[in-house]
């Protein structure tokens, strides 16, 4: 498959992140939408990873792009978990978790 | 056509369907399930790929683990109602303006590569070469990569008692 579906998929899959961390008020829906950018950003690495398969004398290349996959997936959660905490002791403050009620922590 | 190609074909379209379906549904509850969708489909193309290890970690972690703590946080915040409250019109159309300015100029880019690329071709290969599978990843992972790894230890241990420390009340 040539690489430029792939590119358009992520892409697409990109922006429907985007789209909804703007158009949705609730944190946690707004959270999923960056779990799906990171996925988005996954999916072209490998494959990236894969296009440079076919070397004929290094049969490992590209095998770092899953290897990096691998460290944002870890990173994606550690995130979640620290992320999910604090939208936890939001929910505590406020009673809500719409983001338009955030300036309440200033007090 | 090949059989590969319907089925990329295939899973590309599920994987917008699932994840428009995510932003598009009133219920909490409904998105997270939809994502957990979109995420088996992104497990099939990793599977298409030939990168079986992550797929599998894809499914267990992402699937498994990070969306059961979503639901998890939904159920207790008792949110699984629509009591989101009508946003700005103004503002919902700023957004899709926004981010359809941004799919474009993408999109845009990649026929502009596409086209200067010509006759060469690049492809990403399917159900070939073994650099996915787990022996060959993990080899890599422990010898040039252990430094790294050793790294992810302590992020989880500070992001373990980060959460510890916001979450406990006071």
């Amino acid at each position: 498959m040539p690489i430029q579906y792939y590119i358009a998929l992520a892409v697409t899959l990109f922006c429907i992140g985007v789209l909804g961390v703007l158009i949705r008020r609730n944190a946690i829906i707004i959270f999923m939408c960056i779990e799906m950018m990171l996925n988005a950003a996954n999916l072209l690495l490998v494959a990236f990873s894969k296009t440079h398969a076919a070397l004929p004398n290094n049969p490992l290349a590209g095998i770092d792009g899953q290897l990096f996959v691998f460290f944002v997936m870890v990173v994606a959660a550690a995130e979640v978990s620290v992320g999910l905490a604090i939208i936890v002791m939001m929910y505590r403050n406020t009673h809500s978790v719409d983001i338009n009620f955030l300036n309440r922590l200033k007090n | 056509m090949g059989i590969n190609t319907i089925l990329f074909s295939v899973l590309s379209v599920l994987t917008i369907f699932c994840a428009i379906m995510v932003i598009a549904s009133k219920n909490p509850v409904h998105s997270v399930l939809w994502l957990v969708a979109t995420f088996f489909t992104i497990s099939g193309h990793y599977i298409l790929l030939n990168a079986q290890f992550l797929a599998i970690v894809n499914i267990i972690v992402y699937a498994g683990a990070i969306m059961v703590l979503f639901l998890f946080v939904i159920m207790l915040m008792n949110l699984n109602s629509n009591t989101e409250q009508r946003k700005n019109l103004w503002m919902k159309l700023a957004g899709i303006v926004s981010a359809g300015m941004l799919l474009w100029i993408l999109i845009s880019a990649v026929r502009t590569y596409t086209e200067q690329l010509g006759k060469q071709k690049l492809n990403a290969t399917f159900n070939t070469g073994n650099i996915g599978l787990i022996k060959n990843l993990g080899s890599v992972l422990f010898t040039q990569y252990a430094f790294p790894f050793e790294i992810c230890s302590v992020l989880f241990l500070s992001a373990m008692v980060g959460a510890v420390v916001i979450g406990k009340k006071q």
